[in-house]
């Protein structure tokens, strides 16, 4: 039973949509708005908190609560937002830019600190907005206008700088499997402190098929990983490759070849506080590894605005002053009370204030 | 036996002055305190050297604390003192220059040595010669070996004993100007007692030992007699502008029902706002150190969207950071109060000093048109008056409104008529009421303040952001739109103007001289001119305290007088502002950055030319 029976529709404003036909995007906000039709909370308790680039303008297309900021400040604004108020269900959603370039820093802390939101990380490993300059998740040596050379400069990998920032919540998916992108936003909405799903998303105009290598359908058994928890990391069109730890490295392996049967194959458990394997996870790449898709990480952890909570009542329980009266009376203050004293003149009288 | 040397003043500066490790601020801070429990008018202002570490007995290390107290109404910490405490030759050498033509000078013989001369960058072994000090009335008192002998029987180790030895002065200046000792006495005990009881003993003996050598001592030390100042019947306590700040702002959100968020990062001298604010979990305030200033301001932002409160707190450098967010906030039409404590600039430029020079920056500091409310604060507690008004305007017109104070307020105290809140005005803030007619830019034809609707509130859903908008809400790069929207905003700050009172002028309304100011130059200021008034010139005050807007009578208040000076603590950005929105008339400049105050002296001096000119 649910309480508003939304779908995902309900989720859709009436402004029109000014993404480039065919940009992923579309498919992302589809899966967030059914993904929110499926939390059954009310339109009101949501905030979607977006900063600047092409993903950001995706408030306007909301019918909750939104606020398109400035760029790289959406996760400060938002841990704003959820501090003052911790009912709200607060959404981040960002670009690669946005979040990893210039609010680079307001991203590590909003992630240190554990603030309850869900971010969105739209990764099209370019700048859209700005009409194709290389972003910090383009590839070395990636050509684009700002660098018609190549760039001298290695990339962040999003989920490493997350686990790096001590993150709770850390899952990825892709613009192009929607029904995925769901399951892992539905993930990420339920896991309690400040989650960080990677979309990988595609630039139709700058950055066109930069996912498509991962991405081919063709080919997605063979070169993604789906992580399910408490199931064994196994992979390829036959469900016959899988990952092991060999001397700390992880390691693909055929099962039925060597010796190797089904029980050999490492079990994927995010819950685990296992920063080691999870990073290396993250961190696989073609053609050697498939890429790791789904929840790589979501442990348990104290969360930001209910400690900020917590801390307020604790001192409110065993208070001595309660009220501006009383604070203002209290510690070193002395009453004058002599003859030749006047009576006080009260500051808004005096400066004449209506 | 009557002591012969009993001097009877009518307002006296006391200035403590040793290294940064004597504990001078602590030292000033009690006597302060005494002073004006036993009924003086004071004011203070901490002098301390903006590295932490410079070495020992250097003049770079000398931390200065000078106040002033007196039976009439005092509105500056002096210009000079009339005592110096110098606790080693760096103390003499950096204050010599703030003291009172033949003033007292107590000092610590023991450690006026050649070594000491030699860190200090005497040249001779006589630096009161050097000093020209010749003719000053001189008190060489043993403080550290009396301090150490006072405490031999202690089981103290030897850095602890010398730690007390500010008692010693302390003690002594209470006996010289006739101050009881039982407030400094709970003060030790409630610091100490509990924690270290060996410590209080030795902090207390020591400063009765101090006391009583000066007593002792009584044919070479002179006695102050300063009367109680006749004042307001109420309850008081000493404030500084920083913690006054904080509780105006807290009164603020009381008044209007709202609970209050501050998103700050640390910065000197605006750093004591966020502590202050910090410790008020009892109230409920939600205080957020950010990474830095930019989300400090940002994660206000937020909370006033989510319809706190909210306010953020910073110095000159800090507020730089937060220009590009502040036009988020012009745009965006959310209440939010940004404080900014300014300090000597440009960059870091003198941390730990006082400036005006923020002005210029706050009024136009942003991309585009980006007009906002801004208002200054003149007095440590009038920084909460302005404080709790910053705060009704913002809530009530939705417009961010910049506070401006400096690091002469933010640490300087004065006693204060605490007011009960029933004494402070109403704040409503403008919370949407009706869905049915809700759009995010509906305006109230009156103040054009649009309506604050927060998510939470069912049938308000809407979105807002930095791009421009139609009245509908929704993005429009429509130029008359835009055109409009601009001239609204703009408009919307001018009519703030039916909030603000109408500029007082201290003296008559019409006469020779009308010296202007804003801000915490205020003391300083009133005082001249009262000193020009009793010379019997046509001399009058217009003080600022209200920026932008400007009181509706400005013009008129200014075609009174002949001449019109503007007085600031940076080279004319209030002058430059009213030449061009109080066009019209001349105006003459007094200008200093020096990181310091303005002197009674040099205003009067100025203003004599000015008048002569
Ligand atoms: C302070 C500031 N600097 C630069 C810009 C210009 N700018 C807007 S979006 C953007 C990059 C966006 O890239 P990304 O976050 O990857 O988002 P995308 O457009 O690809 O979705 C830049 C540089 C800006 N708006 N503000
Ligand atoms: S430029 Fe790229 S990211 Fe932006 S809307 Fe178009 S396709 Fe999407």
């Amino acid at each position: 039973m649910t309480k508003f029976n939304y779908t995902a529709k309900d989720f859709k404003s009436a402004a029109e949509v000014r993404w480039c036909p065919g940009c992923g995007d579309y498919a992302i906000m589809n899966a967030v708005q059914k993904t929110m039709a499926d939390m059954d909370i009310a339109h009101k308790d949501f905030a979607v908190i977006s900063g600047i680039g092409c993903s950001s303008r995706f408030p306007y297309y909301m019918s909750t609560y939104g606020f398109h900021t400035i760029h790289g400040r959406a996760a400060a604004i938002a841990s704003g937002v959820k501090s003052a108020n911790p009912d709200l269900t607060v959404w981040v959603i960002t670009g690669d830019g946005d979040s990893l370039a210039i609010g680079g820093n307001h991203f590590i802390h909003l992630v240190r600190r554990n603030i309850n939101l869900n971010l969105v990380l739209f990764n099209n490993k370019i700048y859209g907005l700005t009409k194709g300059q290389y972003s910090p998740t383009s590839d070395r040596g990636k050509i684009t206008k700002t660098s018609p050379f190549g760039t001298i400069e290695d990339s962040f990998i999003p989920g490493q700088l997350v686990l790096g920032s001590r993150g709770t919540f850390f899952a990825r998916a892709i613009d192009s499997n929607v029904k995925h992108t769901q399951e892992v936003l539905a993930e990420s909405a339920k896991h309690e402190g400040t989650s960080v799903v990677e979309v990988l998303q595609n630039c139709v105009i700058f950055n066109d098929g930069i996912h498509d290598y991962v991405a081919d359908p063709k080919f997605r058994a063979e070169r993604q990983l789906f992580l399910m928890k408490g199931e064994p990391m196994i992979f390829g069109e036959q469900e016959d490759k899988g990952l092991i730890l060999e001397n700390g490295h992880l390691k693909v392996v055929k099962i039925g070849e060597n010796g190797i049967t089904r029980e050999d194959i490492l079990v994927h458990h995010p819950e685990e506080d296992n920063l080691g394997l999870q990073v290396a996870l993250i961190n696989m790449a073609l053609p050697e590894f498939p890429v790791a898709m789904g929840v790589i990480r979501s442990v348990k952890a104290p969360i930001y605005d209910q400690e900020m909570k917590k801390q307020i009542e604790t001192v409110q329980a065993k208070r001595r002053v309660t009220c501006m009266d009383e604070l203002l009376q209290s510690g070193n203050t002395w009453t004058v009370d002599g003859e030749n004293c006047s009576e006080p003149v009260k500051f808004f009288d005096n400066k004449c204030f209506v | 036996m009557k002591d012969a040397k009993v001097i009877e003043l009518e307002e006296v500066a006391i200035r403590f002055s040793g290294d940064s490790g004597d504990g001078m601020q602590l030292t000033g801070t009690l006597f302060s305190d005494t002073s004006a429990l036993f009924g003086n008018d004071i004011s203070t202002f901490p002098d301390y050297p903006s590295e932490i570490r410079a070495p020992q007995g250097t003049v770079g290390g000398v931390s200065g604390f000078q106040v002033q107290f007196g039976k009439k109404k005092i509105t500056t910490p002096g210009d000079l003192a009339h005592v110096l405490i110098a606790m080693n030759p760096a103390a003499l050498k950096a204050n010599a220059a703030f003291m009172n033509p033949g003033g007292t000078i107590i000092f610590d013989v023991d450690s006026f040595s050649e070594k000491n001369f030699a860190k200090a960058q005497f040249q001779t072994l006589d630096p009161f010669a050097e000093l020209k000090l010749d003719d000053y009335f001189k008190i060489p008192v043993p403080i550290t070996s009396l301090t150490k002998e006072s405490l031999k029987d202690l089981e103290l180790d030897n850095k602890s004993v010398l730690r007390c030895k500010n008692m010693f002065a302390l003690g002594l200046i209470c006996w010289m100007f006739e101050r009881p000792l039982d407030y400094i006495e709970r003060f030790i005990q409630n610091k100490f007692g509990k924690k270290s009881p060996l410590i209080a003993e030795a902090n207390l003996k020591v400063l009765h030992d101090g006391y009583n050598y000066g007593m002792n001592m009584q044919h070479a030390t002179p006695r102050f007699i300063v009367h109680p100042a006749p004042i307001e019947k109420g309850i008081y306590r000493n404030i500084n502008g920083n913690l006054a700040t904080a509780w105006g702002l807290l009164a603020a959100a009381e008044k209007s029902g709202l609970n209050l968020f501050i998103g700050s990062y640390p910065i000197t001298p605006a750093t004591d706002v966020l502590q202050a604010l910090a410790e008020r979990k009892d109230l409920g305030v939600k205080s957020f150190q950010a990474e830095d200033e930019i989300a400090g301001i940002c994660t206000t932002i937020g909370a006033a969207f989510a319809g706190h409160l909210a306010v953020t707190s910073t110095s000159g450098p800090g507020f730089a950071l937060k220009a590009e967010a502040l036009g988020l906030s012009v745009m965006a039409e959310l209440p939010i109060v940004v404080v900014n404590v300014q300090r000597g600039g440009p960059s870091t430029g003198l941390p730990t000093k006082t400036e005006q020079s923020d002005l210029l920056q706050t009024l136009y500091g942003r991309n585009g048109e980006s007009p906002l409310v801004v208002v200054a604060a003149s007095t440590p507690s009038d920084c909460f008056y302005y404080a709790f008004l910053a705060a009704k305007i913002a809530l009530e017109r939705m417009v961010p409104v910049v506070l401006l104070t400096d690091g002469f307020l933010g640490n300087g105290s004065e006693p204060w008529r605490v007011p009960s809140m029933s004494e402070l005005p109403s704040i409503t803030p403008r919370k949407a009421t009706n869905p049915e007619l809700f759009k995010p830019y509906n305006r109230d034809p009156e103040t054009l303040a649009r309506e604050w609707a927060v998510p939470g509130m069912e049938g308000f859903e809407h979105r807002i952001g930095g791009l421009e908008k139609n009245a509908a809400g929704g993005v429009s790069h429509d130029p008359e739109n835009h055109h409009i929207n601009t001239q609204i905003r703009a408009e919307k700050v001018a009519k703030v103007v039916d909030m603000i009172p109408e500029l007082e002028v201290v003296g008559e309304a019409e006469g020779d001289l009308l010296v202007v100011g804003w801000g915490g130059t205020y003391g300083h200021m009133i005082s001249s001119v009262r000193a020009m008034q009793n010379a019997g010139k046509k001399v009058s005050l217009a003080h600022f305290n209200y920026i932008k807007p400007l009181p509706k009578n400005t013009a008129e208040v200014f075609s009174k007088f002949k001449k019109i000076v503007v007085c600031e603590l940076n080279l004319g950005q209030f002058a430059s502002y009213l030449r061009d929105s109080v066009p019209g008339f001349h105006y003459y400049q007094v200008n200093k950055m020096k990181g310091l105050p303005f002197s009674v002296h040099e205003l009067v001096e100025n203003f004599e030319k000015i008048l002569e000119a």
